[in-house]
């Protein structure tokens, strides 16, 4: 072996050296839960094993308020995490404000978008490149009912906001609460938002509460909508001031309330509780057409450094895997963003979600949730959930409300 | 070493000078500017004029919250000083085990406003509380529902802050009473003066530097109340139990809008000033009388 060739060798081992670095990825995230951690946990294996290192950054708190906190801390003094837990159009903002990795390479080998519905797919888009991945799609317009209940006053699930209505005056007449709620201002927001979808239709949705149409958000549909609000008012309890959503949940599987309105997160918790679909509860689209969507997905940051870049390759890579998405989805109670995963193992709901998913995206009714933070940024978004908890909370006329939503709205831009 | 000896206490004193320049008006002046900016999920620096206490002000949320300032922090500051004095007085009688009693009184002052604010959540909730107590020993049509109804919430907070903090004055004038000058009170005894003379025209004019204290404490309580609003009512029904400080934080830290929480803040330390600035001007002008 001559000295040239010996040269020759290592320099081609360091060359090589860099492709050979370990992929790194530190990831924030506020998975914290139970099932949740058991999902991330299954992304860190699957990291592992592709040869990565993952260190974890769990920040818990405030459904992410404390993250994204964390976040600002670490971006400002110039030390963005690799891949961070981002929704909805704040990727986008976050994309503006300091910009993000392009992804765009990972993408398209895994042809991202032949298995995700365009408007999902709109989402990772910062500018037309890709710059996140999806994990899930939780569907926000679900109704829960409790089935004995439900059975034993002859009613079945709703499928107009007045048969909802005439169902709740019936179980009220006999006693039960109609519905389970928590006042709290996300969970009004998200009442509110199935019955803009419900009454008046995606169009209208879209124009009130992803295009913020100052002629619709004071339009009569919208004074209905708050109408509806106010005899929605009427169903609940008189304790619900401050309750989480999973007592909520909790008093229509032990049969103290007959509905709740709430995301198929809701689901989880049904299913921990060992009850079935169909069985035990019973799961519909809210009254109305449309899917309302909340997907929760990572954005990558733009970072220096060979391993970290691979990091979020990999990561993405993983992320949109058929197989974490199926994994993670059986834990999360969600169903998988990407259209071609088998649903075998799923329940009948996440089935229908899926189904609906499918359908909507055809003819356009698969819309953002705006409660859930996918529809607007975090102003004009917290602006009109100030108007409609304080609606729902006091008795403030449909007609103020509009006013009041209308005067936010341009007051938060 | 002459240099060191005059020196010492200025290079003692200088770390933490700095630090306090630095990161307490170093940081309010960052905060000043930035209510001046369009900043909004990060911080920016162009300078953009009034605009952001233009949002403030058509805000109708911020409106419930000054208004809920005063109604709590002017309630807060007068019930808590009408039954610390009362206590205090009370307990100035001679009394028997008025160690134990005082203790009992000052406890509250001992726990969080979080534990605090969680268990009057549980008291005043109607389903748990005092309201289905006393509809269980048999009076069906009782209420009780300050919790949920949005016009009376706010008075659950100055509730629970009052129980909390009135132990803490009575201590405070407890101390005051004792250093009142007994020989006055002897020869107002003497002199055949009733018990409650002695104190509206003895005891409590010497006491008004006391009060002065406690009205300092009670109100920067009270403008930075934020804790026992988050545990106890979580700033609902709606948003009719917002303060100041719970807004600032959901649009700093919920809504990425820095401008509006940085403008809120600024608003919050305008009214701090507008009660610190006269305490201190009486408090650091030379006294005439020495």
């Amino acid at each position: 072996m001559t000295i040239k060739s010996v040269l020759a060798a290592s320099t081609a081992m360091m060359l090589a050296a860099p492709a050979m670095a370990e992929p790194t990825a530190e990831v924030l995230h506020w998975w914290t839960s139970g099932g949740e951690a058991k999902s991330v946990a299954v992304l860190q294996e699957q990291f592992a094993a592709e040869g990565g290192t993952w260190t974890d950054m769990p920040v818990a708190g405030g459904g992410g308020d404390a993250a994204m906190t964390a976040l600002r801390a670490r971006v400002l003094s110039g030390n963005a995490p690799t891949a961070v837990q981002l929704k909805g159009p704040a990727i986008q903002e976050w994309y503006e404000e300091t910009g993000l990795a392009d992804i765009g390479a990972v993408a398209e080998e895994n042809g991202w978008a032949d298995v995700l519905p365009a408007q999902i797919a709109e989402h990772m888009k910062c500018e037309g490149q890709w710059c996140a991945a999806p994990v899930n799609v939780h569907r926000v317009n679900w109704i829960w009912g409790n089935k004995q209940i439900l059975d034993e006053h002859g009613i079945a699930m709703p499928t107009t906001w007045d048969e909802f209505n005439a169902a709740a005056d019936k179980l009220q007449a006999a006693g039960v609460t109609p519905l389970a709620h928590g006042g709290q201002n996300w969970q009004d927001a998200t009442i509110f938002e199935t019955v803009v979808l419900g009454l008046g239709g995606p169009e209208f949705y879209q124009q009130a509460l992803v295009d913020l149409d100052p002629e619709a958000l004071t339009s009569d549909t919208m004074k209905q909508v708050f109408d509806e609000m106010r005899t929605i008012r009427g169903y609940v309890d008189p304790n619900f001031s401050g309750r989480d959503w999973n007592l909520a949940t909790a008093m229509v599987m032990n049969g103290e309330a007959a509905f709740q309105i709430m995301g198929d997160w809701a689901k989880g918790e049904f299913l921990a509780a060992g009850k079935q679909p169909g069985v035990d509860f019973v799961c519909a689209p809210t009254p109305g057409e449309g899917f309302l969507y909340n997907v929760d997905s990572f954005a990558f940051f733009e970072l220096e450094g060979e391993e970290k870049q691979q990091g979020q390759a990999l990561l993405a890579k993983l992320i949109m895997g058929p197989e974490f998405q199926k994994t993670f989805n059986l834990n999360k109670g969600s169903i998988p963003a990407r259209t071609d995963v088998a649903l075998d193992e799923f329940d009948d709901c996440a089935k229908q979600s899926n189904q609906d998913m499918n359908a909507d995206a055809q003819d356009g009714s698969l819309l953002p949730s705006y409660a859930h933070g996918m529809a607007l940024r975090g102003a004009p978004a917290g602006a009109i959930t100030d108007v409609v908890t304080a609606h729902f909370n006091s008795d403030m006329s449909s007609e103020d409300a509009v006013q009041q939503l209308a005067d936010a709205v341009a007051n938060a831009m | 070493m002459e240099w060191l000896e005059r020196n010492v206490p200025k290079v003692v004193l200088a770390p933490s000078f700095v630090a306090i320049l630095v990161f307490v008006y170093g940081f309010i002046a960052w905060t000043a500017w930035i209510s001046f900016t369009k900043s909004r999920l990060m911080p920016r620096y162009e300078f953009d004029g009034i605009g952001q206490y233009e949002r403030l002000f058509a805000a109708p949320r911020w409106d419930v919250a000054m208004n809920n300032l005063f109604i709590f922090g002017g309630l807060f500051i007068v019930i808590s000083m009408v039954i610390g004095l009362a206590l205090a007085i009370f307990l100035d009688q001679k009394i028997r085990a008025e160690g134990v009693l005082r203790t009992i009184y000052l406890y509250p002052m001992a726990l969080s406003l979080i534990v605090t604010g969680t268990a009057w959540k549980w008291i005043l909730n109607p389903g748990l509380g005092i309201q289905q107590a006393v509809r269980g020993w048999g009076f069906e049509n009782f209420t009780f529902d300050w919790l949920i109804r949005p016009e009376m919430a706010i008075y659950t907070i100055v509730l629970a802050a009052v129980w909390q903090a009135s132990g803490f004055v009575m201590a405070l004038f407890l101390a005051g009473l004792r250093s009142v000058d007994t020989e006055i009170i002897r020869a107002a005894q003497v002199d055949g003066i009733p018990t409650h003379r002695i104190y509206s025209a003895i005891v409590i004019p010497t006491m008004a530097p006391i009060f002065l204290s406690a009205f300092i404490v009670l109100a920067h309580l009270a403008i930075k109340a934020f804790d026992l609003v988050i545990a106890l009512t979580g700033g609902g029904p709606g948003y009719a139990t917002d303060l100041p400080a719970t807004y600032m934080y959901a649009m700093a830290f919920s809504r990425g809008d820095l401008g509006q929480a940085a403008s809120s803040a600024m608003i919050m330390m305008g009214v701090i000033f507008a009660i610190v600035v006269p305490y201190l001007y009486s408090e650091l002008r030379p006294r005439r009388d020495q």
